[in-house]
């Protein structure tokens, strides 16, 4: 895809989404109980009623090719939860969302991953589950295969690997792949220190070659690499949103 | 990975969250994305991953048998010994001839593997893949197309028991065989609204899961397939002739029918097919209004 045509079309906008968790108990999951509930009229107000939690509300932004925004805020400030609105896995409760350009989305490394499959039958899945197709995987398999520094255990089921093989392998497959929009959750770690340098500079390529670029990170050294603004989430709202150093310093300077 | 905040409100730093409620069954305030164009694309957009789906769906029958020596040959043999198994003893207790009993059996459980495994998988096709809807953006549909390919794939390896079963016993086939092919496509259209219908509504009321298992069990009774109702219709007896009757109110008889009948070189009877058509349109109507209205909230209560 020529650049030109992406960076017209890449882009994610948001007005005042806010996404409610219906929590169902046991209870109120039957389909007994909501029928009884119609018949019997009302007992008590709450009656036939899903408690929500609010994860995210009114969220307003509007993101073009070329972003590359982190994410900060404590932990349950709705990173994640914002992370897949963006991704379109939660379509808003209330409000709108658009998002325009394929979606690599990477929150958890061990996704799509099959124990009992080899290595390189997990790189070929693990590329599908992004968007790649069947083709592109295996011209890059020879490249993950070099990176991932797996050698003959690539022919091995994936259960025999150690955890810190997963990664290395997970890693592998995400930064081998051309996203127009990449959506990244924090969880890289596990890997020795001297991998980890090797990672950072491919991550950084990946990033390069995004069309835009979300980051969930508590890494303020990760952020600084990739990001040059930052959105600050607290509470399930955005607290601030603006330059990566002034967002940090504010997320630091207050007192947690 | 950081948690999302709805399971840890408890967080010191996080906050209390912002508790409400809503109605049980209402949708979300916003109408404009319960619109066809999403439902559709949904469906577009899941077959166009093909690749993905198809290959998940293989890997699936591989996986069920690994390690096993003879793979997935193993459905082949077990789809043999059962239908061998029932024929010899339905046609003892019936006094039908083996040759005609066993035939019939075999060609009815095969095709009822297939429709019972689209509804009992079905109904758990997207609580079995709740990893997968919460960490990627795929279309709904993908996870349908797997299941029912993967089912497609059991009945293909059945087949060949059948195949197998033709060399034993001679049917007098002709053309109307190849009747036998649209017939499971048909089928296989079904399979996938009832996947996609089932699946959506067991997600949100999870006791549904359990009635479907119980009420498929006792279908395979009430079905014509291992007992063949046109003996009883002709029954001397007035009574057994009036209640075999009954049995044509069952949906699941006409679905059997349009593929056993050419399999077995019987007479087609075109009342089967008009009605597993009327069938599908109806029961792809339901499912297009469910998927329009509530294909957005399957990510939230998987």
């Amino acid at each position: 895809m020529n650049v030109s045509e992406t960076a017209s079309r890449v882009s994610i906008s948001t007005q005042n989404a806010s996404v409610d968790f219906p929590i169902f108990d046991a209870r109120s999951r039957s389909l007994k109980k909501t029928i009884m509930g119609m018949v019997g009229g009302n007992i008590s107000t709450t009656e036939g009623k899903v408690p929500v939690i609010e994860a995210l509300r009114d969220i307003t932004m509007h993101l073009e090719h070329g972003a590359r925004v982190g994410l900060v805020g404590h932990n349950g400030a709705g990173k994640s939860t914002l992370l897949r609105l963006l991704s379109g896995i939660y379509e808003p409760t209330r409000g709108e969302a658009s998002i325009n350009g394929r979606v690599a989305p990477v929150f958890d490394l061990g996704v799509g991953m099959d124990p009992e499959i080899s290595g390189f039958e997990n790189i070929i899945i693990r590329g599908l589950f992004l968007g790649m197709t069947r083709k592109q995987m295996e011209e890059r398999i020879d490249d993950i295969a070099a990176f991932t520094e797996l050698g003959d255990f690539l022919s091995m089921p994936l259960r025999t690997y150690s955890t810190g093989m997963r990664v290395r392998l997970a890693l592998g497959v995400v930064t081998s792949i051309d996203p127009e929009i990449l959506l990244l959750d924090e969880g890289i770690g596990a890997v020795d220190a001297a991998f980890l340098e090797k990672s950072k500079r491919r991550l950084s390529d990946l990033v390069d070659r995004a069309g835009l670029l979300v980051f969930a990170s508590h890494s303020d050294e990760f952020l600084r690499e990739l990001c040059d603004t930052a959105i600050w989430m607290e509470h399930g709202q955005i607290k601030l949103q603006g330059d990566l150093e002034d967002v940090l310093r504010a997320y630091k300077g207050q007192p947690a | 990975m950081s948690v999302p905040a709805r399971t840890d409100p408890g967080q010191p730093t996080g906050g209390p969250p912002i508790v409400g409620s809503v109605p049980a069954m209402t949708a979300p305030p916003t109408t404009s994305r319960h619109d066809w164009r999403s439902a559709l694309a949904d469906l577009s957009g899941g077959w166009g991953q093909r690749s993905l789906w198809g290959h998940l769906g293989w890997q699936d029958i591989r996986q069920r048998y690994r390690r096993s020596v003879l793979g997935p040959i193993w459905i082949t043999i077990s789809m043999a010994v059962t239908a061998v198994a029932l024929g010899i003893l339905y046609a003892g207790l019936f006094g039908n001839d083996l040759s005609v009993q066993l035939p019939y059996i075999l060609v009815g459980f095969i095709v009822w593997a297939f429709i019972s495994g689209c509804i009992t998988e079905g109904a758990d096709v997207f609580i079995a893949n709740e990893g997968l809807i919460k960490h990627l953006p795929a279309p709904l549909s993908v996870h349908v197309y797997r299941l029912v390919w993967r089912q497609s794939l059991f009945f293909a390896h059945n087949l060949i028991v059948y195949l197998i079963m033709l060399l034993v016993f001679p049917q007098p086939l002709d053309w109307s065989v190849l009747l036998a092919l649209p017939a499971f496509l048909l089928l296989a259209v079904n399979g996938a609204w009832v996947a996609m219908l089932f699946g959506i509504v067991t997600t949100r009321f999870r006791d549904l899961n359990p009635i479907t298992q119980s009420i498929v069990q006792l279908m395979f009774f009430l079905t014509p397939i291992v007992w063949m109702y046109q003996d009883l219709l002709n029954s001397s007896n007035p009574t057994i002739a009036d209640r075999a009757r009954l049995a044509e109110f069952n949906p699941f008889l006409h679905f059997i029918e349009v593929i056993r009948q050419p399999l077995l070189g019987q007479d087609v009877v075109w009342r089967h097919w008009v009605v597993v058509l009327g069938i599908t349109v109806v029961g792809w109507v339901m499912c297009l209004v469910v998927l329009r209205r509530y294909r957005s909230r399957v990510s939230y209560w998987v």
